[in-house]
């Protein structure tokens, strides 16, 4: 029988995503992929899965999980959120709950429940092996207005079977992140450009002064920004260009669109300014309601920024730490776990 | 202009884009040591623009493709993929196998080597149905053109038509232009959804919806040839540089057409397809 994660409840928004579909915007193909990519590596470290491997992207509610499986080894990394871990579907409370930046392993049967997040947008649920669904052009990130990728190209729904590689967890031991810092910069920085010849020096000014809020309109295409206006109504024409991750699009209204991983992959508005990619995975965990502003930086320093987070993210597995005597494993586990502590036997393998 | 790059791509003080006097003869090679105007500005530490022009130009866009095609002959060290648009080329790259200066001086240098071709692409002859009953706009068109549908549409397949750029969705294609007479701006109010294959004209392009959309376009027909394919692989029909023709079909031989295409047995190749094609 296929080993999968049943979905009994899809939470708001939750896609399958890896690190993207980059090679294909030529064609109008948008590159998707985790919207933070930080947090997605850190999740499949815990596991020990490849850093590219796809895995959930919870948006602000979670998903109810279950086990259809011998038994899984799932990671959580992103926002705060309260993970309950039921023994069953009947079960109407209780059960044991566990914290993010961790990973847990379970048995069939048992359920998952993600709640609402806070302090972030999305949560990153990795499995131990990965899905077992087919790369679409390289990439099993949900593309979701192309129609594929991921599962059927589509968030999920009630009723979704996602298929696992593998049917029973390694030896590996549950893991938590120690140190690795999530916390977003005082200031998103950013290149100005490059439509900034279409902008005064002043509405320049004005827009990295200002203090912008998330709006209730952003998705996974764009995240819209309230607060000042970098400018008054006006046409704004121009001629389309390209799309970089991170543009910051100044529409007709004045109010900037900071375009993230499913953006359009050429588009027709003037941009005044680009997030630079080292900040991109923590505007990625912005929630709406967050309050954002912007600081101007030189394409060299953008660079500096840029290979100081690839050292940080070579690092992840030095920041992961086995969890001991885990107190999420119930005690005939605890018990198997002391043998394979002690070294002489693995205990675990001679189960059925 | 090499000099210039560094402070191009790091501030505000970008070369302004200069008056095009580079114009491609039609047809004809431009000489590979003739200046060209563009400019390189970035698009985030990732990416730069390189721009020729602000505008919807044949010429513009010969340079835009010629580079596309020119920096993915060189293979550059850290370049991972080029976007071309109408008017400028977006270079993606890796800041780890390529700092920025090093880049824009190597695209510069394939910029003033540039051999400009024109229709350089694969030629296509595609089945368009002008039906009134699934061209909703046609009689609309028609109207306020003062032409009646039956020219509308013969001056819309009498052209052919060169794919620009593709973007907005998977395998949505600018094919321009359109006869001066077509040419209308775009529906006051767009319409929520459109059925792919949906023919659609705007200003001075044309464009066949690869799957269903939101859109603002007027539609005066559809195409029955799927320009975005699903299956083994997401696969664009056309990519930029190719050129189009309609060729007008009944209702009865489109939906035939249709049909076949749902049923993924209608093949579509390119009537001409010149050597250095699509690069």
């Amino acid at each position: 029988m296929t080993p999968e994660l049943r979905v009994l409840s899809p939470g708001l928004m939750t896609t399958v995503q890896d690190l993207g579909r980059p090679g294909y915007q030529r064609l109008g193909i948008a590159v998707s992929g985790a919207l933070d990519p930080v947090g997605l590596r850190a999740a499949n470290a815990l596991v020990g899965n490849a850093p590219g491997t796809g895995a959930l992207e919870v948006a602000y509610v979670g998903p109810t999980l279950q086990v259809d499986a011998d038994e899984v080894r799932l990671a959580f990394v992103g926002a705060n959120a309260d993970i309950q871990i039921l023994p069953d579907v009947e079960a109407v409370g209780g059960g044991r709950w566990i914290e993010p930046m961790r990973s847990v392993r379970l048995r069939r049967g048992e359920v998952v429940r993600i709640g609402s997040l806070s302090g972030g947008a999305v949560l990153y649920i990795a499995v131990e092996g990965g899905f077992d669904i087919a790369p679409v052009l390289g990439s099993v990130s949900t593309y979701v207005r192309g129609g594929f990728g991921g599962w059927h190209g589509r968030p999920l729904r009630s009723g979704d079977r996602l298929p696992l590689r593998a049917d029973r967890v390694s030896d590996r031991e549950n893991y938590r992140l120690d140190g690795l810092d999530l916390a977003c910069p005082p200031r998103f920085r950013a290149i100005v450009g490059p439509q900034d010849d279409m902008y005064s020096a002043q509405e320049i000014a004005t827009f990295f002064a200002g203090e912008f809020t998330v709006s209730a309109d952003s998705d996974r295409v764009g995240m819209r920004l309230d607060g000042p206006v970098v400018h008054e109504p006006r046409a704004v024409n121009m001629t389309s260009d390209g799309i970089a991750p991170g543009s910051i699009q100044v529409p007709g209204s004045g109010q900037p669109i900071v375009l993230l991983a499913d953006r359009q992959t050429t588009g027709g508005y003037p941009k005044i300014a680009t997030v630079i990619s080292a900040d991109l995975p923590a505007l990625g965990r912005m929630p709406i309601g967050a309050k954002i502003g912007f600081e101007r930086v030189t394409v060299e320093e953008a660079q500096a920024l840029h290979r100081k987070l690839a050292a940080e993210i070579e690092g992840i597995h030095n920041r992961i730490v086995p969890i001991d005597r885990d107190p999420a494993e119930v005690a005939p586990m605890l018990l198997l776990d002391c043998n394979l502590i002690s070294g002489v036997v693995d205990a675990r393998s001679w189960r059925m | 202009m090499l000099e210039s790059v560094a402070s191009t791509v790091a501030g505000p003080t970008a070369m302004r884009f200069v008056e095009d006097r580079d114009v491609v003869e039609a047809g004809v090679d431009t000489s590979p040591f003739r200046p060209v105007d563009f400019r390189v500005l970035p698009a985030g530490d990732t990416a730069l623009v390189i721009e020729f022009g602000d505008s919807i130009d044949r010429h513009i866009n010969d340079k835009v493709l010629a580079l596309a095609a020119r920096v993915s002959q060189a293979k550059l060290d850290g370049v991972l993929e080029c976007v071309p648009t109408f008017r400028s080329l977006m270079v993606y790259y890796d800041p780890l196998a390529m700092p920025v200066a090093a880049l824009s001086a190597r695209i510069s240098e394939l910029v003033q080597g540039l051999r400009v071709r024109e229709n350089s692409g694969r030629v296509w002859r595609l089945p368009a149905c002008y039906d009134p009953s699934i061209a909703p706009d046609l009689g609309e068109v028609a109207a306020r053109t003062g032409l009646s549908p039956a020219q509308v549409v013969e001056r819309h397949s009498a052209e052919t038509y060169h794919v620009y750029m593709l973007g907005f969705l998977p395998g949505m294609a600018y094919l321009g232009d359109v006869a001066p007479e077509l040419v209308l701006p775009r529906l006051v109010t767009p319409r929520l959804r459109v059925p792919a294959g949906s023919l659609g004209i705007a200003s001075t392009m044309t464009c066949v919806y690869p799957m269903d959309t939101p859109a603002g376009w007027h539609l005066i027909g559809r195409c029955p040839v799927p320009f975005l394919e699903r299956r083994p692989q997401p696969m664009t029909l056309l990519t930029a540089g190719d050129r189009v023709t309609f060729a007008p079909v009944s209702l009865r031989e489109y939906e035939q057409l249709a049909a076949q295409a749902a049923a993924g047995t209608l093949r579509m190749c390119p009537i001409d397809e010149p050597m250095g094609a699509a690069a």
